[in-house]
């Protein structure tokens, strides 16, 4: 745990939901999350990193089976995007569901790995005091990704349908052509294009970081004593497991909802 | 929950990802895998195709063997008869050849008893002549009765 000098229920929440932070301009905006940024992009690099060594000595006779793994993975993502994006879909968006799968599994995966003694690794190998490992409870990161997913979206609703035709899309579906109906569409339209970024991010952000919460309740409940420490022992590796899962499940769902967008921006109503 | 600069860091991280997977990652192991799903469709036919010919293989082979058989039985057939023939004939040659032995036999028995006929005749005719030359000694003249003598002889033989 935290060398803090007086150690309470809200000093240790608050000990691991602060994050490194670097001032880099003026105002509150100009903040940036160090942790976050520099685990994500170790994260990336390592994870897409070992694809591509893989992949560098990729033959097409008998695979090894790190690239049998890797095409594992590979061939699952191209069978769904194959599923919902009726497309070339080789040029951009299954390489797309690539990253974003194994890049947000393995932040989301950094939510299993215990807590404290990550901490306690961190604090006294490299000596950060602050530093958050999971980048995906941090709503920055999903913000950004479902944000760069939505401008890929609009991007891809002008460059299939061009400006009249998506301009179309906005006023006429989907209730009708009838002018009367224009500005219904339109909100109908607006609101949808609003929350389609707000609950990709925020569905992601909500489950890793209400597991993280669970984690840092159940290490509480472990410092009360021992059958605390006992149960909160049980409690956290049923919940660990459970996690994986989540963490499958919630990288897998956030592929899915980009390949979905992606695809109804190549679709005409 | 604050919006900060990460954002725009970790937008920034993410295209530089999808970048790299987009040119680096997707394709070569794509190429890698069509070419071993079209090497695997290829085996598939081969296999298929082996098989075929396989089954076209067998059928012929039972063919040429119902056939040989066949034949094998045409040709003992054909030496069973040829064999019955074989026996027929040389028992028949053999009767032949027995005939004509025993014909030969025969005529040589008929000769010899002729010449044993004639050779007893000359002999019989001689001792008569002689016999009765001996009796008639006396009271024939050979020269006179040279003729009679003669006719006798003539007679027995």
């Amino acid at each position: 745990m935290a060398s803090d000098t007086e150690l309470t229920p809200t000093s240790y929440i608050d000990h691991h939901l602060t994050y490194l932070t670097a001032q880099v301009g003026e105002g509150s905006f100009w903040v940036l999350h160090v942790d976050t940024l520099v685990t994500s992009v170790i994260l990336g690099v390592i994870s897409l990193g070992f694809i591509w060594l893989v992949v560098r000595k990729a033959t097409s006779g008998v695979p090894s089976k790190s690239q049998a793994f890797v095409e594992l993975a590979v061939e699952f993502i191209d069978n769904e995007v194959k599923n919902t994006f009726h497309g070339n879909r080789h040029v951009f968006v299954a390489p797309t569901a690539l990253t974003i799968f194994v890049w947000v599994l393995m932040m989301n995966a950094m939510d299993i790995l215990p807590i404290d003694i990550m901490a306690w690794i961190l604090e006294h190998a490299f000596g950060l005091h602050n530093w958050k490992i999971v980048p995906t409870t941090d709503v920055n990161t999903t913000f950004a990704l479902a944000l760069s997913i939505w401008f890929l979206m609009l991007f891809f609703n002008v460059k299939v349908k061009g400006w009249g035709g998506w301009m179309h899309e906005l006023f006429c579906t989907p209730f009708g052509k009838s002018p009367l109906l224009w500005i219904l569409n339109l909100l109908f339209n607006f609101i949808e294009y609003v929350s389609k970024p707000l609950s990709h991010s925020l569905r992601l952000f909500g489950n890793i970081y209400a597991g993280e919460i669970i984690f840092l309740l159940l290490g509480m409940w472990a410092a009360t004593g021992v059958s605390g420490t006992i149960f909160g022992s049980i409690l956290g590796a049923g919940w660990a497991i459970f996690h994986i899962l989540i963490v499958t499940l919630q990288a897998f769902i956030f592929m899915m909802l980009t390949v979905v967008y992606i695809s109804m921006a190549h679709e005409s109503h | 929950m604050n919006i900060n600069f990460t954002l725009i860091s970790q937008a920034i991280a993410f295209s530089v990802f999808i970048w790299f997977t987009v040119k680096y990652v997707w394709p070569p192991l794509l190429r890698a895998i069509e070419e071993r799903q079209k090497t695997i469709a290829d085996g598939l036919a081969a296999g298929e195709r082996g098989r075929h010919e396989l089954e076209l293989a067998s059928q012929r082979s039972s063919d040429v063997l119902k056939e040989a058989k066949q034949r094998a039985s045409e040709i003992i057939l054909q030496a069973e008869k040829r064999a019955t023939e074989v026996v027929e004939e040389a028992k028949r040659t053999a009767k032949e050849e027995g005939d004509r032995i025993i014909a030969g036999a025969k005529a040589d028995i008929e000769h010899e008893m002729f010449s044993a006929k004639e050779a007893l005749r000359q002999h019989v005719a001689q001792l008569a002549v002689a016999g009765a030359a001996k009796i008639l000694r006396r009271e024939v003249d050979a020269k006179a009765h040279a003729d009679m003598l003669a006719s006798i002889e003539e007679d027995l033989k």
